[in-house]
């Protein structure tokens, strides 16, 4: 497990000078920052990438030859909905995250 | 045993920076503190010192190489005055939270508008919230053993903060006085090799500066000042066994006539001296007149203060700087709200004088003598600013 700051920890707990071990961001989950989840449609998807591409925080997966989709890493996808957006077949739809 | 030899204040704090053997010293000049690091480029190119000098291009690289040479394990020294300590602000808070240890000489000058290049407290004034420990210097030997305190401090593993020494511009920085120099093994059994608490390394690598979330941010603060709060212990420490070295002893708040004193007079820096003589002048004439003087301002010494002047009749607190918009000097504010929960409290006033270089003399201590006294045990509305032509 990597060690990074988190939520709620005491002062007196914090590491010297406030660092953290390189890559920290992976304890560091933004899934529940998302109040919208995106969802594929993978009849119309044509596994060109573009979501994978343009995903700013790299979340999307290449799912490989076989399955030919490609899958977000909900821990970390913040909902932005820029790979919507982007997607040529307009495959992906922003749907509202239930609580 | 050694001699003194004349040397200018400002020079004796590079020689103390060459006797404590800086690695890094990153600066930009500015006046009053250009001879500091003008010196200390000489030091370096003429191999006297080994470390790199970086001629950056303002204050605020000037304090973002420092704390990177400082994260990388270099012992590090910077000066500056008024407006390159304001340009540095946004650096100055960062440091201390990421613990990293530096040495920075203010030759204190007043902040422009109007411009002036003279001598007065409001650029540390400007910055008393950053987190950084700070000492005053009265006179030259101070300065230059204060600068040999301040890397001892700096890099306590239990600090790992950064200082600032402050010393008046030009009425300290510029003067020539007798100097003892200490030698380089000296100072090497004062001052252990830096440690840094953390340092970026390839072998082992950390991120520093990293996001404080809601979640962490106000932990993060705290746990800085609790560091910076503690440090008055390590500070008094390395006080004590500097005496136990050079000979020269340094306390956090110090007192000069003041145990059986009716009247205490609060000072920081080298008006202390001038203050002192008109002491000295009052007490041939039978005033019961003494004299504190803060010498750490941060972390602020609140139990020596109180210590030093809860027995006084009248306390007088001498500021340096107008808060503008406030109706007492940052000084004053400080000791008032420490006395409020004393129990028993002298009467405070507040003057405030020296603005912008104009000249602080006895005359104007025996002035402000005569003002607390009549003002004892009545409220003080305002400061008094002393000399102001109006």
């Amino acid at each position: 497990m990597i060690k990074g700051i988190d939520a709620l920890m005491k002062a007196s707990d914090l590491p010297d000078a406030f660092t953290a071990e390189p890559g920290s961001t992976l304890a560091f989950k933004t899934g529940d920052w998302r109040s919208l989840r995106p969802k594929l449609d993978r009849e119309k998807c044509i596994y060109c990438a573009f979501c994978y591409i343009y995903c700013p925080d790299g979340v999307y997966q290449d799912m490989g030859k076989d399955e030919k989709y490609f899958k977000p890493d909900l821990d970390y996808c913040k909902g932005c909905g820029i790979c919507a957006h982007e997607c040529p077949k307009k495959c992906i739809e922003m749907v509202l995250e239930e609580v | 045993m050694a001699k003194p030899i004349g040397l200018e204040v400002s020079l004796a704090v590079s020689e103390a920076v060459r006797l404590c053997d800086c690695d890094v010293v990153a600066a930009y000049p500015i006046t009053p503190q250009t001879h500091i690091v003008e010196h200390l480029s000489e030091l370096v190119a003429n191999g006297h010192l080994n470390a790199a000098y970086i001629p950056v291009e303002s204050e605020q690289s000037a304090m973002s190489s420092c704390i990177g040479s400082s994260a990388a394990g270099a012992r590090t020294f910077t000066a500056t005055s008024s407006q390159g300590l304001a340009l540095m602000n946004e650096m100055l808070y960062i440091a201390p939270v990421l613990r990293t240890p530096i040495v920075m000489a203010i030759a204190n000058r007043a902040l422009s508008a109007p411009i002036n290049i003279w001598n007065d407290h409001s650029d540390i004034m400007s910055v008393r919230d950053a987190g950084w420990v700070g000492l005053f210097a009265e006179n030259g030997q101070e300065a230059l053993d204060l600068t040999i305190v301040s890397f001892r401090v700096a890099e306590d593993r239990q600090v790992s903060l950064p200082v600032t020494l402050n010393i008046d511009g030009f009425t300290l920085s510029h003067f020539i006085e007798p100097i003892l120099l200490p030698t380089l093994e000296e100072v090497a059994a004062y001052l252990p090799p830096f440690k840094p608490l953390v340092k970026l390394d390839i072998a082992k690598p950390i991120s520093m500066g990293l996001l404080g979330t809601p979640e962490s941010y106000a932990e993060s603060r705290k746990a800085t000042d609790d560091v910076l709060l503690g440090s008055l212990s390590v500070i008094k420490k390395a006080f004590a066994e500097f005496h136990k070295a050079f000979g020269r002893e340094y306390k956090a708040v110090e007192t000069y006539k003041s145990d059986d004193a009716e009247t205490v007079l609060l000072t920081m820096g080298s008006i202390s001296e001038t203050a002192m003589t008109a002491v000295d002048e009052m007490r041939e004439k039978g005033e019961k007149v003494g004299l504190v003087r803060l010498r750490v301002w941060r972390p602020f010494p609140s139990e020596d203060f109180l210590q030093a002047v809860s027995k006084a009749k009248n306390l007088a607190v001498i500021d340096r700087h107008i808060s503008l918009g406030v109706p007492f000097g940052p000084v004053c504010l400080e000791a008032k709200s420490l006395l409020y929960d004393a129990p028993a409290r002298p009467s405070v006033t507040n003057f405030i004088l020296g603005l912008g270089g104009r000249d602080v003399t006895r005359e104007d201590f025996k002035e402000i003598t005569q003002k607390a006294k009549a003002l004892s045990g009545k409220s003080q509305s305002r400061f008094d600013l002393i000399g102001v032509w109006e």
